[in-house]
């Protein structure tokens, strides 16, 4: 078996990435959304960490941000469930295409 | 005499205003923090003169620089010379009416008042900033009052007026910030303060560009033909008092803006594009009065007759000699006067009639010959009578406009003469159809002036008496000073 | 306060008497009882104010007097010259260094001469008016306007400044509007008072634009100064001031005929005389006072008081004597088919202008030629008088049978005695028989065109026969014609005699002066070079004027003296020109076509259009520019969050893109 290298786990970040932003583009439920969402944000953290341990093995920036961005990512999660929740409260739906209240 | 009180005086009365309970504390507040600044205006016009009188020459009295931001040149930077006094002077006479007359505002008394004295402590600071940023600070403080107060508190169409007002003023303000950058920028130090400016020489090319910008831009302010056209829908959306403070202050930022700024520190520009600012304060001037001539409601015919009457303010600095400059800052101060005073004699008669329009009054000096003789004095003030503050302002401009010796001063000279005319012809008409004739019905039973609007009216007559019948005081304020911005345009 | 209340360069002349506070009081008095009854008037005082008016201004009076007693007899000649005198003088607002407006008096003949013309029918006035305008509402308020006028008149006639002059020109004008509009609820009355400001503020223009000229060259705005500079033709300003031309004539000449259509304006000289006439609306005393005796010589006075500049350019002159001639002919004309006797009054007072104007037109300076300037000075003085009487003599009448109109009056000789003998008397003076004072002056006027230009000798003739003509009308279609109907069969019933004493005063003592004046040796007062000016009678020459004054007189005694048909067989006779006589000439309708379709239609409307539609139009434009483009790019703004997230992700792979290819 090879060792995976360092454009594999690119490749994977990649593809994660753009599952991510399909499911972002595509889904109508905001569940659904912020999970893409998720997706999105652990296929940085992926570079993040891969970029990290094959180009400067020594340092632990990368570490570091992902995980800054893990805990983001929670805040994020409570706060988007929250605003999910009242969203359903007002509209009787998480279907993001009934929410457009914000526009011209 | 320390010019920030000048600035804390109105800051302080806002506060206060705000801390009030009811309508009747925030008026006497009002009215105390205005008289107070009238006091202190006459203070400073009387330190002015033991100073001047005392031998000293600086060109800028009582000076006062704090940093405000090192790290750009910009520094708090204070000080005054005759001009500044006068406009001072003005400012102080117009908010005091303005207050006075707004007496029987009863919607959100406390935030009229306070913009209004708000507004006060926006021209104040302008007309006594030299430093360009303070300057347009100040300048922008005494814009956004402005569009509330039609907005709020004005009659027909208001929003339209509020939004046409502010975004042409705000578009002025605009190209007055581009140029003042790029003066900052273009210019010999990276610096916003006036004297040093002017002292320094900024390259022609960066004149070409930045004239213009700035002279357009406060031209704006001051009825620019033809960036005039906020003034009329402005002016009769306005309330009284915001009317008056529109006319008597904010259209005098921009005069003082075209010849201190615009003019002090870019004079090789100023002469260049002299013959274009006469031409278009000539149209002014005449397309003013002749369109006011076709008006049927009184603060349509203040309003362009306003145009008409800053006309001869862009006028007297175009054309660039000291008597006509001097003629320039007379008549904005007494413009500022005597049309505030017409637009509080209009608030007097609207509030009694409900009605603006000429041909629905008549005869009304039968029922309120105090406020009939007050339209008196100001109409016969705007058309020139000798012994009111116009005649004076108009014939220094006259004069002096006419030291240039060829054809096209000549032309506008004798155009802007023309005015006088058709000034008495419209003022004439309105008075003789509101005033005079036979009285209609209906309006039998209207009362007269009382002591609040006695009073304002009282302080702003005296103003004009004073500078009609005594104008050597006011031209040994101000000459000195044009005397200075000359020199510079002179290139001395 | 330092100097702030310092008047600066208070500048009193040492000369013989110390009349300095005395001359100043003149015009101040006045001032001062314009002040106390415009303020208080109303409420406090408004019984006494007539009074306290009257009293102000016999001071005044007495000043003026006693001024021109010690100018003329004391200190005013220095060897055989009567002297400019200028006891005060101080700058009122400076331009440039010798360029400065400076309210100042002037004592020279002709001021002197006014002062005492102008306070004298004003006191008349004054006094006349106490029974006149008794009872009226706004009593005060009259006395207050007519204290303006009168300082603003006396302080004209002293003015050393040429702009002092504008001002107070300007402030006549005023008072004159305020007057006119006295009876501020009749709407002629108003028309009336707006046409009067407007017709002579057009003609001050000309005035304006004629000093800015004058002041250009001359360097100068003080008259002493000015004068001396732009006649002696060595003077440098003199030279620059005749070498410099636009249109083909010097630009002397064209100050000086600017400065001329101002005065002419306000002497209501042909073409800018329609304002005049429809200036009866106002009271009558103030008919007589204003727009008889006083302001309307304002023009005179003025051309008068440049008459040195004016002899150096004779293209100026002739226009003066031209307008002059002309005025006295077609005024007279339009006077002798007018009914309103204030009018008939009003065109005659135009006539005689127009004589006194014109006689300066022909006058030269210095000895014997300048006998025009002595003669027309001395019919402004004249004039004054008998105008002022037959002015007050009509109000008298007017106030007795409350019609304006010719036809309502007739054999009010019986209940008017005084009215009537005074009333002749200034008649035959106005018509130039002699022993009265009209007879003399007008000698004088004729004798000076007779030697100078045969044209306006010969039209000044026959003017001087229609004057006797249209006031012999008059006064027989007054007091002789039909027989009065009795006063009690008036409407109201109310009958009153001829207005007690305080009315029948003025009237005597002018009526005194319309007599007398003439033999006055106005030459050793009054000349254009100040020096002694004999006044030679010759008795050959009055034969042609008399005999023609007097042929007017039966004429319109023949015609008016009974009741008959014979005046309108005649204007049917005359039918087209009749008409356009008594139409004035179609002037009234000139103007209003000028002012309505001109001024008001072709410029007034496309500027007010113009501003609404094209400048505002364009404002809005831009507003609905950007409304108009915002409506079209708003659909970006959908509220789809997803929509969003794709421009999103465009725009970062579109940035990434501009960065990694194309900016490297």
């Amino acid at each position: 078996m090879m060792e995976p290298g360092l454009y594999h786990l690119l490749f994977i970040s990649a593809a994660l990435f753009f599952i991510g932003v399909y499911g972002f583009f595509t889904r109508r439920n905001l569940i659904t959304m912020l999970m893409s969402v998720e997706l999105v944000l652990n296929s940085v953290n992926l570079n993040f960490i891969a970029f990290n341990k094959y180009l400067w093995p020594n340092k632990l920036d990368g570490l570091f941000f992902s995980i800054f961005v893990i805990a983001i990512a929670a805040a994020e999660a409570a706060v988007a469930i929250a605003i999910i929740i009242n969203l359903y409260r007002s509209h009787h739906s998480i279907d993001v295409e009934n929410a457009e209240e914000m526009k011209f | 005499m320390n010019l920030t009180l000048l600035i804390l005086l109105p800051l302080l009365t806002a506060v206060v205003i705000l801390l009030m309970r009811n309508a009747e504390q925030v008026k006497w507040t009002a009215l105390i923090g205005s008289t107070l600044q009238f006091v202190l205006a006459f203070v400073l016009l009387f330190a002015f003169r033991n100073e001047r009188a005392g031998g000293n020459e600086a060109q800028m009295l009582f000076e006062l620089q704090y940093n405000w931001f090192p790290a750009w040149h910009i520094s708090f930077h204070l000080g005054v010379d005759g001009i500044s006094v006068a406009m001072v002077l003005l400012t102080a006479f117009v908010v005091i009416a303005g207050v006075l007359v707004s007496w029987n505002v009863t919607k959100m008394t406390k935030e009229f008042y306070f913009l209004l004295i708000l507004l006060s402590l926006g021209a104040y600071g302008f007309f006594i900033s030299l430093d360009l940023f303070i300057l347009f600070f100040f300048l922008e403080i005494a814009v956004i009052p402005k569009y509330l107060l039609i907005g709020i508190w004005g009659s027909g169409k208001k929003e339209y007026a509020a939004n046409k007002l502010a975004l042409m003023l705000m578009g002025g303000s605009a190209l007055v910030l581009v140029g003042l950058l790029g003066v900052y920028f273009g210019g010999p130090e990276k610096t916003f303060d006036l004297l040093t400016l002017s002292r320094g020489h900024i390259p022609v090319q960066v004149q070409k560009i930045c004239f213009p910008l700035l002279f357009v831009g406060f031209g704006v302010f001051t009825a620019l033909f033809p960036f005039h056209t906020w003034v009329p829908d402005g002016h009769s959306s306005a309330p009284t008092a915001g009317s008056m403070f529109l006319a008597g202050i904010s259209m005098k930022l921009g005069g003082y803006g075209c010849l201190r700024v615009a003019t002090y520190i870019m004079p090789d520009e100023a002469k260049e594009y002299a013959t274009i600012i006469i031409v278009l304060s000539t149209i002014a001037i005449l397309y003013g009065a002749f369109a006011t001539m076709m008006q049927k409601d009184l603060k349509y015919i203040n309003a362009y007759s306003s145009v008409s009457h800053c006309g001869f303010v862009l006028l007297g600095i175009g054309m660039l000699t000291k008597t006509a400059m001097t003629g320039a800052v007379m008549q904005m101060v007494s413009h500022g006067l005597m049309t505030a005073l017409f637009f509080a004699v209009i608030g007097m008669i609207y509030e009694r009639t409900h009605t603006r329009q000429v041909n629905e009054m008549g005869g009304l000096m039968k029922v309120m010959p105090f406020i009939t003789t007050v339209l008196f004095i100001v109409g016969l003030c705007s058309l020139g009578l000798p012994g009111l503050s116009g005649f004076v302002a108009e014939m220094t401009v006259f004069i002096g406009s006419w030291q240039h010796p060829d054809p096209f001063h000549r032309i506008a000279t004798i155009a802007a003469c023309i005015s006088i005319v058709v000034t008495a012809v419209y003022i004439l008409r309105a008075i003789g159809q509101t005033a005079m004739g036979p009285i209609k019905e209906g309006y039998n039973n209207l009362s007269d002036a009382k002591w609040n609007e006695k009073l304002a009216a009282v302080i702003l007559i005296a103003g004009i008496i004073a500078i009609g019948v005594a104008p050597f005081w006011l031209n040994d304020l101000i000459s000195p000073a044009a005397e200075i911005i000359m020199h510079k345009v002179a290139g001395k | 306060m330092n100097d702030f209340l310092q008047i600066p360069m208070l500048q009193v002349l040492p000369f013989g008497k110390d009349i300095g506070w005395a001359l100043l009081l003149i015009p101040l008095l006045p001032l001062a009882g314009f002040l106390l009854l415009g303020l208080f008037g109303r409420k406090h005082i408004k019984n006494s104010s007539g009074i306290i008016g009257t009293s102000l201004l016999l001071v005044s009076t007495v000043l003026s007097l006693y001024t021109a007693y010690g100018y003329f007899f004391e200190y005013g000649k220095v060897n055989g010259v009567y002297q400019k005198l200028i006891p005060l003088q101080y700058t009122w607002l400076q331009f440039s260094p010798g360029l400065s407006i400076d309210m100042g008096i002037i004592l020279d003949p002709i001021s002197v001469m006014m002062l005492v013309v102008v306070s004298f029918i004003s006191l008349m006035v004054h006094i006349y008016s106490l029974a006149y305008m008794k009872g009226e509402d706004r009593f005060p308020t009259y006395y207050a306007f007519l204290g303006l006028f009168t300082f603003s008149m006396l302080g004209l006639v002293m003015a050393s400044n040429i702009f002092q002059m504008y001002i107070f020109w300007e402030l006549v004008g005023i008072s004159s509007f305020l007057l006119i509009g006295y009876y501020y609820d009749r709407p002629s009355a108003v028309a009336a008072c707006k046409k009067a400001f407007i017709v002579t503020r057009f003609a001050d223009l000309g005035f304006l634009i004629g000093i800015l000229i004058l002041s250009f060259y001359a360097g100068t705005l003080d008259f002493n100064t000015l004068i001396q500079r732009l006649t002696s033709s060595s003077a440098p300003e003199f030279q620059t001031a005749v070498a410099s031309s636009f249109l083909g004539v010097s630009a002397l000449t064209w100050a000086l005929v600017l400065v001329f259509i101002g005065g002419a304006g306000k002497s209501a000289m042909f073409p800018l005389h329609v304002w005049l006439p429809d200036a009866m609306e106002g009271p009558t005393p103030v008919s007589a006072l204003i727009h008889a005796a006083t302001m309307v010589v304002a023009g005179v006075f003025l051309v008068a008081r440049l008459f040195p500049v004016f002899s150096m350019s004779p293209p100026a002159l002739q226009v003066v004597s031209y307008v002059g001639v002309i005025s006295a002919l077609f005024a007279a004309v339009i006077a002798c088919t007018q009914t309103d006797i204030k009018r008939v009054l009003a065109y005659s007072t135009i006539s005689q202008i127009g004589f006194m104007m014109f006689s300066l037109g022909v006058s030269g300076s210095g000895g014997e030629n300048g006998l025009g300037f002595t003669a027309s000075m001395f019919h402004l003085f004249t004039h004054a008088m008998f105008k002022a009487l037959l002015f007050l003599g009509a109000g008298a009448v007017i106030h007795f049978i409350h019609s304006n109109e010719m036809k309502d009056m007739g054999g009010l000789r019986k209940y008017l005695p005084i009215t009537h003998i005074t009333f002749l008397i200034a008649c035959l003076a106005i018509s130039g028989v002699p022993p009265f004072a009209g007879f003399f002056s007008k000698e004088e006027i004729l004798l000076a065109a007779y030697h100078h230009n045969a044209i306006i000798y010969w039209i000044a003739l026959i003017t001087s026969g229609l004057t006797a003509f249209y006031m012999f009308r008059l006064y027989f279609s007054i007091f002789w014609n039909k027989e009065a109907p009795s006063p009690l069969e008036r409407a109201g019933g109310e009958v009153h005699g001829e207005g007690g004493f305080a009315m029948m005063m003025p009237l005597v003592l002018l009526a005194v002066g319309a007599a007398v004046a003439g033999f006055i040796p106005f030459g050793n007062f009054v000349s254009s070079d100040g020096k002694l000016l004999e006044s030679a009678f010759h008795l050959q020459f009055s034969i042609a004027p008399v005999a023609l004054g007097l042929a007017g007189i039966f004429a319109a005694m023949w015609l008016y003296k009974k009741q008959n048909n014979k005046p309108d067989a005649i204007a049917a006779s005359l039918n087209g020109f009749y008409k356009a006589a008594y139409h004035k000439f179609y002037m009234d309708e000139l103007y209003l076509f000028i002012t309505k379709k001109i001024l008001f239609n072709l410029i007034g409307r496309p500027a007010a259009w113009f501003d609404k539609n094209v400048v505002d139009g364009m404002v809005n434009m831009t507003g609905n520019t950007t409304q108009a483009i915002s409506e079209k790019i708003k659909g970006f703004q959908s509220g789809k969050v997803q929509q969003y997230a794709i421009y999103f992700l465009a725009g970062v792979i579109g940035l990434a893109v501009l960065f990694i290819y194309i900016w490297k």
